[in-house]
């Protein structure tokens, strides 16, 4: 096992590699499929569960602040993304309601809470307890996080409702852009690397 | 360039829990670092990516026919379809948005529905035809897949919003399950899809 573990085993076509150590901005290529294998880790530990955090903070705000309101006749509305989730539980459609949920509410807080709990011990040159099962809760939820696509649905929102009435974005909005710019940083593939520090 | 030894050939097994090269000396049916359990190859890849793919197929069809939300507004109503949201936003004059919608819930579905057909057709035929070409495909469906879900949270946030009585009111409606589900089932068929059995099947090439 010592041995293996420094071993990479391209995901693409199997071929097999010594790993290696990476300079800012590289990452290293297979010759055989030219799929990346490793890329360089430019944060530290610190500045990843400090990102963590941030996110969480990020997500407080885009969860409980409107993503943006209309305001038509002096009549006005706003919607949160909870809104938004919840607008499509209503009547033979309730199944899209989970999937909604899932991609831009609970995969991003798992992801972000399992990332504070996991990096939180990871300062203490620890693993955390059932670390095994919040790293692959992380790696299992990767594929769900559909922040970024609800960031640009937004925006094609703006624009769909602008030719009828006022729009104005919201708090919601830029917490928005920002959390899911923070969370390509630090929930992306690279948190693997835990298991060969720790 | 010396051609890389395989993991196979080397008796290691890649976890996918997390990304350790497992010795399988001993048969171990977990991964010794994370508890995932190892397989070779994931279990049928072929068939399972299939089944996927084929059921996202036919729920296009209603994804497209069946109105995705109705308006009502300003006195008149009606239901509209993916594809008159576009066509409706490039009469307006909005091309760069219809482009966006067009883009996201046409022609990434349709990319994947055709790269994937392809990809299965070619791995059950064992050819060597394009290999690399056919990885760089997987990897171009993997990184485009998610978002044709950008319709679907389109249709949520303009619901949401716009709830205001006699004023005007925006419902979704079930062709927004349909293109979700659609979204769902490409995704777990491009997840299910072993990349390394367009390795596996293709004739060793020989050096020199
Ligand atoms: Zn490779
Ligand atoms: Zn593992």
């Amino acid at each position: 096992m010592t041995k293996t573990s420094e071993l990479i085993v391209c995901e693409y076509c199997d071929a097999v590699y010594r790993k290696t150590s990476l300079a800012r901005h590289q990452r290293s290529v297979c010759v055989r499929c030219g799929g990346v294998l490793q890329r360089h880790v430019g944060l530290t530990v610190q500045q990843r569960l400090a990102l963590s955090v941030t996110a969480a903070i990020l997500m407080v705000y885009a969860h409980f602040y409107p993503v943006m309101s209309i305001r038509l006749q002096g009549v006005s509305n706003s919607a949160t993304l909870w809104d938004s989730v919840q607008i499509l539980s209503q009547g033979s459609i309730t199944f899209i309601a989970l999937v909604a949920a899932l991609t831009i509410i609970i995969a991003p807080v798992l992801q972000v809470l399992l990332l504070i709990w996991v990096l939180a011990f990871a300062m203490l040159r620890r693993r955390s307890p059932a670390f095994a099962l919040c790293m692959r809760g992380l790696e299992s939820l990767r594929p769900w996080n559909m922040l970024e696509v609800c960031l640009l649905g937004a925006l094609v929102a703006v624009i769909k409702l602008a030719g009828m009435l006022d729009v104005i974005p919201g708090a919601g909005l830029i917490a928005l852009a920002a959390l899911s710019v923070v969370l390509i940083y630090i929930a992306g593939r690279d948190v693997r690397d835990l298991w060969d520090r720790l | 360039m010396n051609e890389p030894p395989l993991a196979i050939t080397l008796n290691l097994c890649l976890c996918h829990g997390c990304g350790l090269a497992c010795d399988m000396q001993g048969n171990p049916q977990r991964c010794v670092r994370c508890g995932a359990p190892l397989h070779w190859r994931k279990s049928d890849a072929i068939a399972r990516s299939w089944a996927y793919l084929l059921a996202a197929l036919v729920l296009y069809i209603p994804a497209n026919v069946v109105p995705v939300m109705h308006t009502s507004m300003f006195g008149s109503s009606g239901g509209s379809t993916i594809i008159g949201g576009v066509v409706e936003f490039w009469k307006g004059g909005a091309w760069d948005i219809a482009l966006i919608i067009f883009i996201a819930s046409v022609g990434v579905p349709c990319i994947k529905f055709l790269g994937l057909s392809l990809l299965l057709i070619t791995t059950q035929r064992h050819t060597d035809w394009a290999l690399r070409q056919r990885a760089q495909l997987y990897r171009f469906i993997e990184v485009i897949g998610y978002w044709s879900m950008l319709d679907v949270l389109v249709v949520a946030l303009v619901a949401a919003l716009v709830q205001m009585q006699e004023l005007g009111t925006i419902e979704p409606r079930p062709g927004i399950l349909f293109f979700g589900l659609v979204v769902v089932f490409t995704m777990l068929s491009a997840m299910s899809f072993d990349p390394r059995l367009i390795w596996d099947g293709a004739t060793p090439r020989r050096d020199g």
